[in-house]
């Protein structure tokens, strides 16, 4: 950023989509509100009851994280959309989750070995935002930072459990490590959108994160006697969700989520 | 005759805001859960409280702003705006004693000292809860998320019985 030092959350932004900080908050937003909605569909089917509240837990913190954060991207959209103007009313193209969080919640083990990788994600990220010059940003990321390590903790003692347990959780949470590890690599592929906001100081240098988050991820990994794929994830960052290229199961989230707010709009409760 | 709102003073709204009780645990009230971080009243004499979630997605929290408003009006205080920060993030340790021994007497375990440490950290390094029922220590953590958002679930190995604790955050 040039020119005199005045807080990005309060400094002119143009009013069009394409906009940096807007794209870079959707894709935390998003993140959130995509994984939220699919780990809630384990409310009320969850192999036993304490982790039924629990996964229900951690996504109603995930949805509330990302209503702070869709509605500052909507604040700095500066079109009048809110938080629920831009969960309900965008097509899948215009999400910019990571594909990661998209996937079908699977089995159980599936379902944990993705929230351990995106929780590891979140708290190297989260920590990372707290020292945003984005007051708004920074205060956001410092609060769901405290649910985040609350969330490791619960994913990263499954991962042990299951790696580390019977035959069957072993082969299932390993079969699941090795389907998810490709679609890491979009998390730490840094595109324009991510180089502006660490040029402007709101956003850290995605690529630097990764040996953290590596080896946080490995450490886990080796205790719950799993392994990691060799090779490593190969990503083109400018096809990935960040950019609006989801896979076919996103579209399907979406029409679920969105049908009662579309068949009914402006309805109260 | 239309009674002239009450002139305010930061004090007369402190303790009307004293007597708003969270609606999910319903002992404590919303200034000593540490939700209520500042009311303002400007020259104009209208008043703005400040307010922090406890957790992002606490489903409470726009119960206790409509609480809130209602409560000051009733006490000659109309038309108050509720404002929500982020910063500082709330945290447990907000929690006074004579608050924790009100938790307690109702049945939840207070909080412990919330534990910042390492971004990856597994398994709990402080002690177990004591049992809010019969004292004993010797309990274990069943479940680390609860009924609301601020509870995990413990089980008292002494009098066998399950009871509720809230996170430490």
């Amino acid at each position: 950023m040039s020119g005199p030092a005045a807080p990005p959350s309060v400094a002119p932004v143009p009013a069009v989509p394409t906009n940096a900080l807007v794209e870079y908050l959707l894709r935390l937003g998003d993140d959130r509100l995509v994984l939220g909605h699919r780990v809630s569909e384990w409310c009320g089917h969850g192999p036993i009851l304490e982790e039924d509240i629990a996964l229900s837990n951690v996504s109603l913190d995930l949805l509330g994280q990302a209503t702070m954060l869709l509605r500052l991207a909507g604040d700095a959209e500066g079109r009048g959309r809110n938080e629920d103007a831009l969960a309900y009313f965008r097509e899948v193209v215009e999400f910019r989750n990571c594909q990661l969080v998209e996937l079908p919640k699977g089995d159980f083990a599936f379902t944990i070995a993705r929230q351990f990788l995106f929780d590891v994600y979140a708290v190297v990220m989260l920590d990372a935002l707290t020292g945003s010059i984005h007051g708004e940003l920074a205060a956001i990321a410092a609060k769901s930072l405290k649910e985040a390590k609350y969330h490791v903790r619960h994913s990263g003692e499954w991962m042990l459990r299951l790696g580390d347990g019977t035959d069957e959780s072993h082969r299932r949470v390993q079969k699941a490590i090795d389907d998810l590890w490709r679609f890491t690599g979009e998390l730490f592929a840094p595109d324009d959108v991510d180089r502006a906001m660490q040029a402007a100081g709101i956003g850290p240098d995605l690529a630097a994160l990764r040996p953290t988050w590596e080896s946080l991820v490995r450490d886990v990994v080796s205790r719950a006697t799993l392994t990691i794929p060799n090779d490593l994830p190969r990503v083109a960052s400018t096809r990935g969700g960040r950019t609006g290229s989801h896979t076919e199961y996103l579209g399907h989230m979406l029409a679920e989520m969105q049908i009662i707010a579309r068949s009914h709009p402006g309805a109260t409760w | 005759m239309v009674a002239q709102a009450v002139r305010a003073t930061r004090e007369a709204l402190l303790s009307v805001l004293d007597r708003v009780m969270d609606p999910e645990v319903p002992v404590l009230s919303v200034r000593e859960l540490g939700i209520v971080r500042d009311v303002e009243v400007d020259p104009t004499g209208s008043v703005t409280v400040t307010v922090t979630p406890t957790y992002s997605g606490c489903p409470a929290i726009r119960v206790i702003e409509q609480d809130i408003v209602a409560a000051l009006e009733q006490a000659g205080y109309p038309g108050a705006r509720v404002r929500t920060t982020y910063a500082p993030a709330w945290t447990t340790d907000w929690i006074a004693p004579e608050a924790k021994a009100k938790l307690k007497a109702y049945g939840i375990a207070p909080p412990g000292r919330a534990e910042s440490g390492e971004l990856v950290q597994l398994f709990r390094r402080r002690a177990t809860a004591q049992c809010p029922y019969c004292d004993s220590y010797e309990t274990e953590l069943r479940s680390e998320f609860g009924s609301t958002a601020c509870k995990s679930v413990c089980w008292c190995r002494a009098c066998r019985q399950p009871f509720e604790e809230f996170k430490a955050i």
